[in-house]
């Protein structure tokens, strides 16, 4: 069965291309824009990983990835945080609170891919 | 026994002494004849009697005179002589004892000659010490006068009931800007000698300053100071550092230093001045070259801590500055970084051979709309960047368990909330705006206890490579991700203490992060806090430390003896307290029907001197019109009005001028009058003490017809300038006052209870006739 990706990203710049890359991979792809539409869509669909940007207009990729995880039915989702900001307390506090793994941007989107691959080998 | 008595008693034993044998041989010759032989005794006798008397009694009369010879000279001289020198001793030391009779005596009289002018040259010497020691302490005060006024910091120096004793100019103009109506009193409500800095800042955060030196103190840490940063009511925001005046409880080691430190006395104040500066404390070895024991010595001792110098910067500007550089590059680092991940994700696309036509036209889109975009963000970056300034959040490094210390003691003093320790890492630093901090967590601890009823919190405190985790432990039920937005993101608030400030804010100010986690095994939930980390500081500091230790002796004002608390207003004497002197102009003499005030004037006494420079005078706008008859008496005419201030404007600057001090006016009850009737208008209360000068000139002339200002000061002997202005006759009332402050001392009126007693009296007499 194909793995459900679903890329949370409020920059149409990038999810061209997250979209595009995730779907010659052979996932199924989702877009979500905004941090809501993330939360929701996850419940819904119940997507196998989700990319999931920091920086979201309504609610930030912290508040999501809290939301997820205080809810067992969703432990299975893996989480994979991207942010703009290479503060390493960003990054503590996204692995505190759930994320499996985290990239900073800019990423090679060929290390992307194998994080994704990994994730979800697992 | 008296002198005269001694002669008697001499005279009555010399006559003894020259009779007396000859009468007990007489007697008992006569005893032993009988008879015949007596008979013969007697006939032999008779005729020589009367010369033997004669002789006696010449005798007797030449033992008397040589008596009272020897009586003189010995006796009377030296009586005569103590007397003489008993008025050398003390009424007039110049006079001389004039060496006269027999040669002991007159050897005497040199010898205490001499002596006495042994001790006119040392009594010379002493004050001529004294004097040198007076000028020297002048010398070192203009110095430091001379010193304050040029540096470019603001400096006020306190006692630890923080009321102000020293202030520069930077000082005053910065208090200006941070005044409320800095039109109305120029900040003078603000600053002045003798008022309390609390009225500028929180008395929490000066306390809490104190704590922070106190226990770096009490660690013997190099440099006990302290550094905060707050908003002051006018929204300015003012960094602060604090330093301690301390002074030594060993009077006898002062003594010591004073001398070693009146020969390096400049250069010592600059090296402080210097080494505050730049927080290195490089203070060199000049100050104490010589008596490296003594400052020794003066560690161990106690130290006590009797007030405290307040170095302030405004940064309002410098942070707004900040405020635009972080947001600035804030957009360069982060918008391009993710212009930079579309970039670099698109430009991997485009190596894919499978792609359509189409997918690749919008890839390089992509590509070239993004590097547009970083272009643009450059050049703006570029533009605004160039007067950057370097302005931040001054954090102090502290032991992590210090912090949490604090943080302990003012859970638990502020809400009552019992803490406890969990794994505290002792040997950690951080780097921290403690108050701002500690009201956070005090803040999280409090609704905590509030809200979930959470019966105690501990604290966890670990390393994490360069950052330090604070944790603060609870049991039982964690709340909901919202509940802690909201926690971050409200103004701190604990019970009737309000701050501007947010938990983020805060985390913010630290460039940490905080988050809720829970450990569902053991049934708990903590907040950890990232903090970034500090090194130890090096001990070694302390050796710079002795050498800089010279600074309480610039400080030696009697000002710090002065604490107002030990006292209660009313036994005060009336020569320490400090007054406003004030007086009103009106726009005319009945204020119940709506005549109103148009000018306030005041000055100030403090320690029994008049403080000209720091008076207050403002005209007021009546919102009424002028009768233009009134204009002769005061010169104040309508356009003089316009545009001015109204009165309650004006009143809450005035009530804050006149803040913790004595009312003084002339007919006192005419301006007071005018004051309570706005009282509801401006919900400001002038209860004050107050004094009314015309009272106590009755009190002091009581026969005296007229007790108006202008026939006071005459009296009194004083000039009048500038009658009829507000502040003029606010001068020469409290130039009257100060006159009247002895006179009724000689009248037994010395406390403010005393005055008040005395003019209630008087106030009925004068209303009875």
């Amino acid at each position: 069965m194909d793995k459900k990706v679903l890329i949370a990203d409020d920059e149409q710049n990038i999810v061209i291309s997250l979209e595009f890359l995730m779907k010659r991979e052979g996932y199924q792809v989702e877009v979500a824009n905004d941090g809501e539409e993330a939360v929701r869509r996850i419940r819904a669909s119940r997507p196998d990983l989700v990319l999931l940007d920091v920086m979201m207009p309504k609610k930030s990729g912290f508040e999501v990835c809290q939301e997820i995880r205080s809810d067992p039915e969703m432990a299975g989702i893996r989480i994979l945080m991207l942010t703009a900001k290479g503060r390493d307390t960003e990054v503590a506090k996204g692995l505190a609170l759930g994320a499996d793994a985290y990239m900073t941007k800019p990423f090679s989107t060929r290390e992307l891919v194998d994080k994704v691959r990994s994730l979800l080998e697992h | 026994m008296q002198a005269r008595t001694r002669f008697m008693l001499a005279v009555v034993v010399l006559f003894l002494l020259m009779t007396g044998p000859f009468l007990l041989t007489a007697l008992i010759v006569w005893v032993e004849t009988a008879g015949e032989a007596r008979e013969m005794l007697v006939k032999v006798l008779s005729p020589h009697l009367t010369l033997g008397t004669l002789l006696t009694a010449m005798g007797f009369a030449a033992g008397v005179g040589v008596v009272r010879v020897l009586f003189r000279q010995y006796v009377q001289g030296l009586l005569r002589m103590s007397e003489n020198l008993r008025l050398m001793l003390g009424a007039n030391r110049g006079f001389r004892v004039q060496p006269e009779g027999p040669p002991e005596v007159q050897q005497l009289a040199v010898a205490t000659n001499e002596l006495a002018s042994q001790r006119d040259v040392l009594l010379q010497d002493v004050e001529a010490q004294i004097g040198r020691a007076k000028a020297s302490v002048e010398l070192e005060k203009d110095r430091l006068a001379a010193l304050m006024s040029e540096l470019t910091q603001s400096v006020v120096v306190c006692n630890l009931d923080g009321r102000v004793l020293l202030y520069n100019n930077r000082a005053r103009a910065q208090f200006r800007a941070l005044s409320d109506a800095p039109g109305v009193a120029g900040g003078g409500e603000l600053i002045g000698l003798g008022r309390s800095i609390y009225g500028v800042f929180e008395r929490n955060l000066i306390a809490h300053a104190l704590d922070t030196i106190q226990q770096r103190l009490r660690r013997g840490a190099a440099q006990a100071q302290a550094n905060f940063v707050t908003t002051t009511r006018a929204g300015q925001l003012l960094r602060v550092q604090m330093a301690p005046v301390l002074s030594l409880a060993a009077p006898a080691l002062v003594a010591a230093e004073s001398t070693a430190v009146a020969a390096g006395s400049v250069t010592g104040v600059q090296q402080n001045a210097a080494a505050e500066g730049d927080g290195a404390g490089n203070a060199g070895g000049g100050a104490f070259p010589a008596a490296p024991e003594v400052a020794a010595a003066a560690v161990t001792s106690e130290r006590t801590l009797t007030g405290f110098i307040l170095m302030l910067d405004n940064i309002t500007r410098n942070f707004e500055t900040e405020s635009r550089r972080d947001q600035m590059l804030h957009n360069l680092t982060e918008g391009n970084r993710a212009s930079l991940a579309n970039v670099r994700a698109a430009a991997d696309m485009l190596e894919f051979e499978d792609l359509t036509d189409e997918m690749r036209t919008r890839f390089r889109k992509v590509v070239r709309d993004e590097v547009q975009a970083m272009s643009q963000r450059l050049d703006h970056t570029a533009n605004e960047f160039a007067d950057s300034l370097k302005a931040r959040w001054p954090l102090e490094e502290m032991l992590g368990a210090d912090l949490i210390a604090a943080a302990q003691r003012r859970i638990e003093a502020r809400i009552g909330l019992p803490t406890k320790l969990e794994e505290v890492d002792e040997s950690l630093w951080v780097k921290v705006d403690s108050f701002s901090l500690i009201q956070a967590i005090t803040y999280l601890a409090s609704r905590l206890s509030d809200e979930f009823e959470v019966r105690e919190v501990r604290f966890r405190l670990s390393a994490a490579g360069r950052l330090v985790h604070l944790d603060l432990i609870w049991s039982g039920q964690a709340m909901s991700t919202e509940t802690v937005m909201s926690w971050e993101l409200e103004p701190m608030k604990i019970e009737d203490e309000s701050s501007p400030l947010t938990v983020r804010d805060v985390v913010d100010r630290h460039d940490g992060e905080m988050w809720l986690e829970r450990e569902k095994v053991r049934h708990r939930a903590f907040f950890r806090i990232l903090l970034p980390a500090a090194t130890p500081q090096e001990q070694a500091e302390a050796e710079t430390y002795l050498r800089g230790e010279s600074r309480p002796e610039y400080y030696d004002f009697d000002l710090f003896a002065w604490s107002e608390k030990s006292h209660e207003l009313d036994d005060r004497l009336l020569s320490e307290l400090s007054y406003t002197v004030f007086d009103t102009e009106t726009t005319g003499l009945n204020p119940s029907q709506g005549d109103e005030i148009i000018q306030v004037g005041a000055t100030r006494i403090l320690n029994g001197k008049l403080l000209r420079a720091e008076s207050f005078e403002q005209l007021v706008d009546p919102e009424r019109p002028l009768a233009p008859e009134s204009a002769k008496i005061h010169g104040i005419t309508s356009e003089m009005l316009r545009g001015q201030p109204t009165i309650d404007k004006v009143l809450p600057a005035f009530h804050a001028f006149a803040a913790d001090t004595v009312l003084i006016a002339h007919n006192a009850a005419f301006d007071m009058r005018f004051l309570q009737l706005k009282e509801e208008q401006t919900g400001l209360r002038f209860d004050h003490p107050v004094i009314d000068t015309l009272l106590l000139s009755a009190v002091v002339h009581p026969n005296q017809e007229s007790h108006r200002l202008e026939a006071i000061a005459e009296r009194l002997g004083l000039t009048i300038v500038g009658r009829h202005t507000a502040l003029g006759d606010a001068i020469v009332t409290a130039e009257v006052f100060l006159k009247l402050i002895p006179l009724l001392a000689e009248k037994g009126i010395r406390t403010l209870r005393d005055a008040r007693e005395a003019a209630e009296k008087t106030y009925y007499a004068r209303v009875k006739y």
